[in-house]
């Protein structure tokens, strides 16, 4: 029968006391394990934000499998196609014929015509030396009212400059075609989950006249491509960032990088970048700080002492959150992080000079596979890792964020920690479902 | 154009295959992959994941390993995982790439078990097959390096159940059932490749009078044993009452030495069931010989021709089932191949862990003993 492996194994390699973790990798890269919190999204979720567009994955077997079942678990099969390589393909060196004779082949049996096809390609393509602008070139020459972009289910290059997420975010705007700027139009980009309508940035400029859109507000193609004639595109996500650079580069859009952040100061200095670049006047915030300093009040008077944990799937500012806490007096325990981003540079530093011996986990770590899984009293975590790994029916589930930003957002965020450490819930079940938000079920 | 899927899925690979046959003995298994094989087995392919810790990992290749063929690095993780966590074998199953730039997945688990003395198997398996081939494979390695001493027979006839994994018997008790099945006919079972026993009783194999192949998954191992211990084997998955006909041909084998595959007479029929090829063609001969309509099976896996009866047929994708669905008027099948079948076809589903993942996992029937699951849709 079954047994649990592992017996006697220690934290060493899977954790670090933060004060000994390196800038921005505190582990060795070695092989990976991965545990069974499945909320964050993929590049299948990412790409069905382009509102009638279809999807088409070209690739091995191997690795079709895991896009066609996201797929079918959102649902979405009818807005999905594949193109299997298989090993004639590799030996015959037919890429290019299977790439565009395949796409002419599925577009000419689907049930209605896409506007637009996210055609990814795999890292077999890139090995190859697959002509991908002959074959998109040929795919327009075929469809001249469909728009093609290409899109990439490469993850052998994640270790090597944009990595398949930052490309999906990138190519979800490519499609966007020059039209005229409307400077009274701003983006929101970069997020797979929308931007909470109550945060004080979307009210900010709303009031300012703008009208703000969100990929996610567009329910056509239409309305999608009138994102193109915005001036501004404010992105708050890192991992965003690269396609809102491209998007300066290709239709002129001023990109506004406004990163994600839970200090004040950090949050102020945002706003304040971003009401000079746009010519407003700063509004006066202190309903909002004085907001949040009560939220934290709260939170602290309702959680206490209780011990809280944190995972970078969770936030994209894991180290800023836990600063955060622990600058108001709430007992984070534990990181479960496995790489810190550029902009945490700030905050590990001083999360190593204030609690250098808060531990940093690994959660790909093979260790993690068979460390025990639970922890001795009630344990708050924020995010699924983090509620997986300490074994807590007590945890905040979100992920990017939640949509939750500045001011209005963190107090957000303690309230769903109130929430979250006074009624349990079924974590086995909720961290399952991938792609939280998507649709999944 | 072959190769397109227009709208259905696409089977568990055979590096997921590997994985799911291995789960269970207490061993390591290393993807060789940059990633996305992890979570898709772990997600979609393994039920077991949440709550047992088998050692399923990947190497997390990346470009610049590729280019230099930097298998050190592949080398040198893997022991220094097997050292941490003392796995009683290690295995190393290949990706796309490994295959593109001809990684020698056994030399490297030459030098794995040089460097850490634990029995280590490459496979090289390239994620461009179904998980039949790489299950196989996997449990053909397991007979081979672990199955090593001729035991004395057990004083009743016996089997060894091969090819079970979740992948086509998914967690509904179908794996355990079988066993208890048999048991009702007089026919002991001595190991389970691979759902409930451990590498131990795997081991004792050798005592067994015949192997039974319940899916394709189990070829691999059928043949080593057959060559190495002249262990007969017959082909067929237990189904309601034509688990009766397989015990008829277990005995047979018991007695002659020779291998069986017990068919019933079919002829072309315009009623299909489409799945992994020993299943559907045993789901074909068990209803059939109950409802005395003839049933046709379409394999959608590899397997063998000797596995087909004379009506069957194998078909890889969309192109290749379409016309072999003409004119149906009843298929079994995964729910997630209705949107290709005819639309006036009656359509009966059969959920396949293979196929669909964990989506419809609760609708999955234990059949072994009993498949009024089935008849009492055709009424």
């Amino acid at each position: 029968m079954l047994k649990r492996m592992g017996g006697e194994v220690d934290t060493t390699g899977a954790m670090v006391p933060i004060k000994n973790a390196d800038f921005p990798a505190p582990f060795k890269s070695e092989l990976e394990y991965s545990c069974s919190a499945r909320g964050t999204w993929n590049i299948v979720h990412t790409g069905f934000l382009v509102p009638e567009a279809h999807e088409i994955f070209a690739c091995a077997a191997g690795c079709l499998r895991g896009v066609v079942l996201t797929a079918a678990e959102m649902n979405a099969q009818d807005r999905f196609s594949t193109i299997e390589i298989r090993e004639n393909n590799v030996l015959e060196g037919d890429m290019e014929d299977l790439l565009i004779e395949g796409v002419t082949d599925i577009l000419q049996k689907l049930p209605y015509k896409p506007r637009a096809v996210l055609l990814y390609t795999s890292c077999i393509h890139h090995f190859i030396g697959c002509d991908l602008p002959l074959c998109y070139a040929r795919l327009r020459e075929r469809f001249l009212d469909i728009d093609f972009t290409d899109c990439y289910m490469n993850p052998i290059m994640r270790k090597s400059g944009l990595t398949p997420d930052q490309l999906m975010r990138r190519g979800l705007y490519a499609l966007l075609k020059q039209r005229d700027i409307d400077k009274n139009r701003i983006n929101i980009i970069g997020n797979n989950i929308a931007t909470d309508k109550d945060s004080e940035l979307i009210r900010m400029l709303e009031q300012a006249g703008y009208t703000i859109t969100e990929i996610h507000d567009c329910h056509n193609y239409d309305a999608y491509q009138q994102m193109a004639s915005a001036a501004f595109n404010i992105c708050y996500n890192p991992v965003g960032k690269a396609g809102g650079e491209a998007l300066e580069k290709r239709l002129g859009q001023k990109l506004l990088y406004l990163p994600l952040s839970y200090q004040p100061a950090e949050i102020l200095a945002a706003y304040e970048k971003m009401t000079k670049a746009l010519g407003m006047e700063m509004p006066d915030l202190s309903a909002e700080t004085d907001a949040l300093t009560a939220a934290l009040r709260h939170a602290k008077e309702v959680i206490g002492e209780t011990p809280i944990t944190i995972d970078y799937t969770a936030t994209m500012r894991p180290l800023s959150l836990a600063r955060a806490l622990l600058e108001h007096g709430f007992n984070v325990t534990a990181l479960y992080i496995d790489s810190f981003s550029g902009e945490e540079k700030g905050d590990l530093a001083w999360l190593q000079a204030h609690f250098p011996e808060l531990p940093v986990y690994a959660t790909v770590q093979v260790k993690m596979r068979v460390l025990p899984r639970e922890t001795c009293e009630k344990t708050l975590a924020i995010g699924q890792k983090a509620a997986y790994f300490t074994g807590t029916p007590y945890f905040v589930n979100i992920v990017e964020c939640g949509g939750y930003y500045g001011f209005s957002g963190f107090c957000k965020l303690l309230a769903l920690m109130e929430d979250a450490f006074l009624h349990e819930k079924d974590t086995r079940k909720l961290i399952q479902i991938k792609g939280l938000g998507c649709g999944c079920v | 154009m072959r190769q397109t899927a227009r709208i259905i899925s696409t089977y568990t690979a055979d590096v997921s295959g590997v994985n799911s046959a291995l789960f269970e003995l207490g061993g390591m298994t290393v993807m060789h992959d940059a990633s996305g094989c992890n979570s898709t087995y772990n997600t979609h392919d393994e039920p077991r994941w949440y709550d047992h810790d088998s050692l399923v990992f990947l190497s997390g290749i990346s470009e610049m390993e590729a280019i230099m063929g930097d298998d050190e690095k592949l080398i040198s993780d893997i022991v220094s995982a097997a050292e941490q966590l003392k796995p009683r074998f290690i295995a190393v199953a290949g990706t796309p790439i490994p295959m593109m730039i001809g990684t020698d997945f056994k030399a490297v688990a030459s030098v794995v078990e040089k460097r850490t003395g634990i029995p280590a198997f490459g496979f090289a398996t390239n994620g461009m097959h179904t998980y039949v081939e790489g299950a196989s494979m996997a449990l053909a390695g397991i007979a081979d390096r672990f199955v090593t001493e001729k035991m004395l027979k057990t004083q009743d006839i016996s089997v060894n159940l091969l090819g079970v994994t979740p992948l086509d018997f998914s967690v509904n008790g179908s794996a355990a059932h079988l066993r208890t099945v048999l048991e009702k006919y007089g026919i002991m079972t001595v190991s389970n490749w691979a759902m409930g026993d451990d590498l131990d009783t795997l081991m004792q194999a050798s005592s067994a009078h015949v192997n039974l192949v319940v899916s394709d998954a189990g070829m691999g191992a059928a043949k080593v044993l057959r060559e190495r211990f002249g262990i007969p084997y017959v082909i067929g998955r237990p189904y309601g009452n034509w688990t009766a006909t397989l015990v008829n041909s277990i005995r047979k084998a018991a007695e002659t030495g020779e291998d069986q595959v017990p068919q019933v007479a079919r002829e072309w029929a315009s009623a299909v069931i489409i799945g992994e090829g020993i299943s559907a063609v045993s789901l074909a001969n068990a209803l059939t010989s109950e409802t005395g309509r003839a049933f046709r099976a379409i394999a959608a896996t590899e397997t063998e021709r000797v596995v087909l009866g004379a009506s069957d047929r194998i078909a890889r994708d969309e192109d290749e089932l379409l016309p072999l669905l003409n004119g149906a008027e009843i298929v079994i099948a995964d729910p997630l191949y209705q949107p290709i079948c005819p639309k006036d076809a009656h359509f009966i589903r059969l959920p396949h862990e293979g196929f669909s993942g964990r989506i419809f996992r609760d609708e999955i029937p234990d059949m072994t003993e009993d498949i009024s699951y089935i008849t009492r849709q055709l009424a």
